[in-house]
């Protein structure tokens, strides 16, 4: 598993109460611990980005740190590239999760690639933030679950947090990787509260470890980012119909942590995947295929999946219907051949 | 290259080295007559105002007008919540109504999302228009009914489209003429780049319209490019670019007008920056202040698009208090209809996320249409109506 080392957390931290803060604790930290730390993407300045997430950035550490590009995705990412190669460790904003497509050229051909093509000679320390998915009731273009483009694509770590600990401590790390990480932000969970727990993070765990949200004995429900606290809600509901569920939150896409994975369902012997992006082709499958390769004789039921319908995210309106809901994934939990049923 | 045994000392002269290059070395095109003027063009308040037919000069006032009301009664939509979001054009209307003047039936128009007004000021149903926007549906009218592509929201996407389409007319033979929106900060995206050259190396019937608003967001033009001004961009590509100015309705559409009579005749494309300002917020979610001052905001306000029409109609007795007040009246009226139309609750159908996805429903798409007609049916059991 790839660990980056364990960064120590500015001790005077004042702990944020959101995602949205705790992002932006995150970056203010990481700059000014380390000067090589740059921000840049479209408003990320005196606006403060569309979601506040660099607001104070640029009063703070000045516009050449922080700083509002021209309108280019392919262009953001393209000097990110460069910048990394001089040695600094850009931090890029994309705005919305669609608008990240122009850049996909550089993030597949050559960010995903330098350090394989250089054989270790150039690595590429920098982080690509995508607030990404729906819930927010957001016009075309602006709720994308874009996280299967950057699995299938080798050479960059995939993390997406569900907490306001996890937005921190992952993005804290995801800075300090030396590695390209893809780190998307689920937007619609960037105002709650809801996640936060009450100690606060003394370090920050390297990139590529699962936790157990939630134990429980009868089923897992494997999921990440904005279907986390669905699945918790999930397990809750689960409880008057008798079922222990347990939930795992990823965290961390690539790598992937097959072993809390695989250790969930060898104890469960029943597994549910959970995620918002479109289902066929998505996470879910290969999801799904790594728990049957080493679970297969622990399994009592095939492991499911519950995911977005397989359509273009629709207009806002209907989008409560697309979306996987706590009640969706309690039907998927009741087909999982239990035998007190039928 | 062999190295040379020559010491930097003994270099030949240049000119014994350096022979004239080839002829291909010389711009294949005098740039000069492409350059625009470094004074955007103006009409009203100059002696070319004289010109202007007054049919026109009333047309344009009466749309300008609508297309006022328009925008702040969709931003009041807003408010109610009958509106997801609405990125208002007011102080741009001069440049909206013009493009959709401009065009002829046979025409099309290429609008990011900020250009419903020029949409409507098309023909479109108002409703239909703000489909996208409203949420109940990503594009609410027929594109080929009124030749308008649908409001893109991706940034400069729509301009190769609109390249493509006006290079397949002129292929089948067809006089079609496409017309491309597109703001400030789109003309920074690659999409943009790679669709003037296209135009320009394919002599493409296209007119590409930037509405220079000052801002892409919070980023005020100076942060967005070093040019110096967008219409000087064309040059490099090897089209004209024209730079008017965006509040002045009767250049707009005298220089819109220019560029598609020129593509028309087999000329090619133009680049046309309208300079302009956004006066409201980005869209109603954003706050304005936080990256620009007051005064700025006064300043373009005086140099309002209605005002300056207005104050030339006037002049020559083209129009009266009489007339005025009807205008606003019958922008009253369409501002009245609307509200009415976008307070009925839209009928949506969640079958329809199944239904356009292909041609033909895929077996797995069949099998999740009916997961969710059996979801529908539980909930209404329980009583749970259908509603927005
Ligand atoms: C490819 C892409 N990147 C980012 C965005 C997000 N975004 C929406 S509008 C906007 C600013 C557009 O500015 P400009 O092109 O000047 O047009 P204006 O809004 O001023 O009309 C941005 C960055 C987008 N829609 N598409």
């Amino acid at each position: 598993m790839t660990a980056v080392g364990t960064v120590p957390v500015a001790a005077e931290a004042a702990k944020p109460a959101t995602m949205a803060q705790a992002l932006r604790r995150a970056m203010r930290d990481a700059m000014a611990e380390d000067p090589s730390v740059h921000v840049l993407g479209e408003d990320v300045g005196t606006l403060g980005g569309v979601f506040r997430i660099t607001d104070g950035l640029a009063a703070e550490f000045g516009d050449e740190r922080c700083t509002d590009t021209p309108l280019a995705e392919a262009g953001i990412l393209g000097a990110a590239v460069g910048m990394a190669m001089y040695g600094l460790r850009p931090v890029v904003e994309m705005q919305f999760d669609a608008f990240a497509y122009p850049s996909f050229e550089q993030l597949i051909s050559h960010v995903a690639k330098m350090r394989n093509r250089t054989r270790g000679a150039m690595p590429l320390p920098i982080t690509v933030r995508v607030p990404y998915g729906g819930g927010i009731g957001g016009v075309e273009h602006h709720s994308d679950s874009s996280e299967a483009y950057y699995m299938a694509t080798p050479g960059l770590h995939v993390v997406t947090p569900a907490t306001v600990d996890d937005a921190y401590g992952l993005l804290r790390a995801a800075i300090a990787s030396d590695d390209p990480v893809i780190f998307l932000e689920p937007k619609r969970l960037y105002w709650s509260k809801a996640q936060w727990s009450q100690d606060a993070p003394t370090e920050v765990e390297p990139i590529g470890r699962a936790v157990v949200r939630r134990p429980g004995r009868s089923a897992t429900l494997i999921t990440y980012g904005p279907s986390v606290p669905v699945c918790l809600e999930a397990a809750e509901a689960a409880q008057e119909e008798g079922w222990d569920l347990e939930v795992v939150d990823l965290r961390s896409l690539v790598p992937f942590d097959d072993e809390t994975v695989a250790a969930s369902v060898r104890r469960t012997g029943r597994a549910v995947v959970v995620h918002e992006s479109a289902g066929f082709g998505g996470p879910g499958g290969e999801i799904a295929a790594r728990v049957t390769e080493r679970c297969f004789h622990h399994l009592e039921a095939p492991v499911l999946r519950v995911a977005g319908f397989d359509i273009p995210y629709p207009p806002p309106m209907l989008e409560r219907h697309h979306l996987p809901g706590v009640d969706r994934v309690l039907d998927a939990v009741a087909r999982l051949q239990w035998e007190t049923e039928s | 290259m062999k190295k040379s045994s020559t010491s930097v000392q003994e270099l030949p002269a240049a000119a014994a080295y350096r022979p004239t290059p080839p002829p291909a070395w010389r711009p294949r095109t005098d740039p000069a007559p492409l350059l625009p003027d470094p004074e955007p063009y103006r009409v009203l308040g100059t002696d070319a105002a004289a010109g202007a037919e007054p049919a026109l000069l009333l047309r344009l006032y009466t749309e300008l007008v609508r297309g006022r009301r328009y925008n702040t009664q969709a931003t009041a939509l807003t408010k109610q919540g009958r509106l997801a979001v609405y990125p208002s054009s007011t102080g741009q209307e001069a440049c909206e109504v013009a493009a959709a003047l401009v065009l002829r039936a046979e025409d099309w128009l290429f609008p990011s999302y900020r250009d419903t007004l020029a949409a409507v000021a098309r023909g479109l149903d108002p409703v239909q228009a703000l489909t996208l926007l409203r949420g109940d549906w990503h594009t609410g009218y027929d594109p080929y009914e009124h030749r308008v592509a649908p409001l893109s929201t991706p940034l400069a996407t729509q301009l190769p489209h609109a390249v493509g389409l006006a290079h397949a007319a002129r292929l089948k033979g067809d006089d079609v003429v496409a017309l491309a929106l597109v703001g400030d900060g789109g003309t920074s995206e690659g999409d943009f780049h790679e669709a003037l050259n296209f135009a320009a190396v394919w002599r493409a019937p296209v007119v590409f319209l930037v509405q220079n608003n000052g801002f892409a967001i919070s980023v005020p033009l100076a942060k967005q490019s070093a040019a110096p001004s967008l219409a000087h961009k064309a040059v490099g590509y090897g089209m004209p670019g024209r730079l008017v100015d965006g509040n002045d309705a009767v250049a707009v559409h005298t220089v819109l007008g220019e560029a598609m009579a020129r593509a028309r005749r087999g000329e090619g494309p133009t680049l046309v920056e309208a300079v302009t300002y956004r006066v409201d917020s980005h869209t109603n979610a954003d706050d304005a202040t936080r990256y620009r001052d007051a005064e700025e905001v006064e300043t373009w306000r005086a140099h309002d698009p209605i005002r300056l029409l207005e104050h030339e109609l006037t002049r020559r007795g083209l129009l009266d208090e009489a007339g005025i007040a009807e205008a606003a009246e019958a922008a009253e009226r369409m501002a009245a209809r609307l509200r009415d139309r976008m307070n009925a609750e839209p009928a949506l159908d969640p079958a329809d996320l199944f239904a356009h996805v292909y041609a033909e429903r895929t077996p797995q798409l069949r099998e999740q249409e009916a997961l969710l007609r059996a979801e529908l049916d539980a909930s209404a059991g329980e009583g749970a109506g259908e509603a927005r």
